[in-house]
């Protein structure tokens, strides 16, 4: 059942240390062709216990900032720049954190934090499993990993994390393999594997993104549940809107590698600050909305990331360009209310200007 | 098997060519009735066939001409295969597919042999989902987008030429780029040159596949504006298969839900979005995440999982996931009937439940 969740006051959000602080990261892969700046200089913090969601269109770099905190970027991809701070300890002060992007990616104290503190669940649950191991073989290595646990109590462990995630006959599923268990089952099974050493951090890439609506349905309602049982923190990455709106605290909006706007979920969706939140809104058909009216688009297409352009990135498709600032200069995250960042001229910010206050010409 | 049939008004008179008001009282131009298509199931070394796969399992609906009829379900429920025995890309087991022809005669699709099908071809084409594996990549758009042209008899290069570039502009790409080849397109542009290609031959009928479902927003926003340009511009009538109920709303003007093979509701797309009389289609509601932080959790979460079209439960498929199963639900398969004008369903319950559906704005 559907648990309503209260939002989070924004005293909460910024009194306490950050679970992870993403500061100025910049991911980049080195293809023989060119660079493609998949991450550009993107800054968030990730709240503990809250859930974090992550919403762009393809290519606006959601995955690879969630595979850059877990350190499994793939070459020819590297971070180039930029800090992921760490900090365990809810009491713990900042300094203290751990940069992951300064630890070593296979190195003993990145891999206990990979799938301990911090794990991942995949987009694909069919290919994140390995066909030719039982489910239950794979919770137990993970479980291994991390806990000091013997073969049987693993075993049970596995087989509790199973029946904790809702899956019917767990004693029985535990031994069956990938292909045996259905889409909803699977993407359970994969939850399962993640929870295996109670992590502080739950990666959901888009999570639900292959399963049917009401399928979808039963993992978020899952999915909350464990964070209020757990007090977990999820970094869910989506292009749904929907899911976004009904799951997360905390809303980045990403575009073309940059973060463009940030701020608590209803002032993103009643409040939205940036043109391409704004459009990005617009454009999507709601089941309450007035059919078979002209949708508002965003003009042209995400750019090609060899051609990304010069300045703001949104510039050539934005409806409120100027000429002469957006393509000229890089708009930094400026505070847009009481809780609010967004990256953009509209609000000041314009170098060789005395401006920073906010110049509301959106509402 | 007698079952209550929907209306056919194929002999009415011709009025409203094109116009996607026009189809109230439009003339019928796809009639299908009882359709079904079992696959078998084939194990052992003889291939010996041990059960049969209800894929599609007693479907019946009509599509008027110039209107837009969604099917939607989950996954397996059958509406690709539905939509695929229309086109006859796969042979129908049983049941009829009447399709008016330009010529203005009713053609039984599903009986009709290759020869005969080839006319009827050019009036019905198909929008595919995927647009990256969907267009051969070492052809140019010229060539995809002038095949079907030159496969039902349009020999004259020059023509063809000419056409292609009228169809690059018609779906908002320039024509100066029909000598490329895919690759340099973007999605939404790719599906662009689908929607091309499909509209090369005046077809009548267009059947859209999941057409925006592997596209970022904003890019669907422009297809799904596209797709309703074209049609009010030259009449078309879609088949739209869809699983995404907030594309559906946009644009059907009546919608069919599908479950495990069959039709279980089929009304005027405001109808089955405020009032639905199946539960099924509720449960569907409610699970779409609606993009509104206010309207948060409110949700009915069905439990269990889409039963198997192998092995059907007994009586109404749906009865294992339904809150409101009853007994004769677990024995008697529910008949599909026209619960009130224009509004069919499959449930013994559906004149009593007071099922909701999404409040409209």
């Amino acid at each position: 059942m559907a648990t309503p969740v209260a939002t989070p006051r924004t005293a909460d959000l910024r009194s306490e240390v950050p679970l992870i602080s993403v500061r100025n990261l910049k991911t980049y892969f080195f293809p023989d062709e060119g660079i493609i700046k998949a991450v550009d200089g993107a800054s968030f913090d990730i709240p503990r216990g809250r859930t974090i969601g992550i919403v762009g269109e393809s290519g606006c770099g959601k995955s690879v900032t969630a595979r850059s905190i877990l350190r499994i970027v793939e070459r020819p991809g590297r971070i180039v720049e930029g800090e992921l701070l760490f900090q365990p300890d809810p009491h713990g002060t900042p300094e203290a954190a751990v940069d992951l992007a300064k630890l070593e990616a296979d190195g003993k104290r990145m891999r206990g934090i990979r799938g301990g503190a911090i794990s991942l669940v995949f987009q694909e649950p069919m290919t994140s499993f390995s066909p030719v191991h039982t489910v239950g073989n794979q919770i137990v290595e993970q479980i291994r990993l991390h806990m000091r646990l013997n073969k049987k109590e693993a075993r049970d462990r596995a087989v509790f994390l199973l029946r904790q995630v809702g899956i019917p006959r767990a004693e029985a599923r535990v031994d069956e393999y990938a292909y045996q268990l259905s889409g909803g089952l699977r993407q359970r099974a994969m939850i399962a594997m993640a929870l295996a050493a109670d992590p502080m951090l739950l990666i959901a890439d888009e999570p639900t993104t292959a399963l049917d609506v009401t399928t979808q349905a039963q993992i978020l309602d899952l999915l909350r549940e464990l964070q209020q049982e757990k007090d977990m923190g999820i970094m869910l990455i989506t292009h749904d809107l929907g899911v976004i709106a009904e799951m997360a605290d905390v809303v980045v909006v990403m575009y073309l590698g940059r973060v463009v706007e940030e701020g608590l979920v209803d002032d993103i969706f009643y409040n939205p600050k940036h043109p391409y939140t704004q459009a990005l809104l617009r454009s999507i058909p709601s089941v309450q909305a007035e059919p078979k009216v002209k949708l508002p688009t965003i003009s042209g297409g995400i750019p090609h990331p060899y051609n990304r352009p010069t300045g703001c990135p949104f510039y050539p498709r934005c409806p409120d360009f100027m000429p002469g600032t957006c393509d000229r200069h890089e708009p930094e995250l400026l505070q847009v209310g009481e809780s609010q960042e967004a990256a953009c001229f509209l609000y000041g910010g314009v170098p060789g200007t005395s401006g920073g206050a906010p110049v509301g010409v959106h509402g | 098997m007698s079952m209550p049939l929907p209306m056919a008004d194929s002999e009415l008179p011709v009025n409203g060519e094109g116009g996607t008001h026009g189809h109230r009282t439009g003339e019928t131009l796809l009639d299908v009735r009882n359709l079904r298509k079992f696959f078998p199931i084939k194990r052992g070394f003889l291939r010996k066939t041990i059960g049969h796969v209800r894929a599609v399992d007693d479907v019946s609906f009509t599509i008027k001409k110039s209107e837009t009829l969604a099917l939607v379900g989950e996954s397996g429920c059958g509406k690709t295969t539905t939509s695929r025995c229309v086109l006859r890309a796969i042979d129908p087991t049983d049941g009829q597919i009447l399709f008016k022809s330009t010529t203005g005669a009713v053609l039984d699709v599903a009986k009709l042999n290759r020869g005969q099908l080839r006319p009827l071809r050019r009036q019905m084409q198909m929008v595919f989902q995927d647009p990256f594996s969907s267009l051969n990549p070492r052809m140019t758009i010229l060539d995809i987008v002038g095949e079907p042209m030159l496969v039902n008899g349009v020999k004259s290069r020059q023509e063809r030429l000419d056409r292609v570039e009228e169809l690059m502009k018609l779906v908002g790409l320039r024509p100066e780029f029909m000598r490329r080849f895919p690759h340099a397109f973007s999605g939404g542009q790719r599906q662009r040159i689908g929607i091309a290609r499909a509209l090369a031959l005046n077809p009548s009928l267009i059947v859209a596949d999941e057409p925006v479902s592997a596209l970022d927003v904003s890019v669907q926003a422009q297809i799904l504006n596209l797709l309703l340009d074209l049609q009010n511009e030259l009449g078309l009538t879609y088949l739209f298969v869809a699983h995404d109920l907030s594309v559906v709303k946009h644009i059907s003007d009546r919608v069919a839900v599908m479950y495990v093979g069959q039709m279980v509701e089929l009304a005027e797309r405001d109808v089955v979005f405020s009032r639905p009389k199946h539960p099924y289609t509720s449960a569907l509601l409610s699970a779409v995440p609606k993009p509104d932080p206010r309207s948060r959790a409110q949700r009915q979460t069905l439990q269990g999982e889409v039963a198997n079209p192998a092995a059907p439960p007994s009586g109404c498929y749906f009865h294992p996931r339904c809150a409101y199963a009853i007994d004769v639900c677990k024995t008697d398969s529910p008949v599909w009937e026209e619960k009130s004008p224009g509004h069919w369903a499959r449930c013994h319950r559906s004149d009593e439940l007071e099922l909701t559906g999404i409040e409209l704005g």
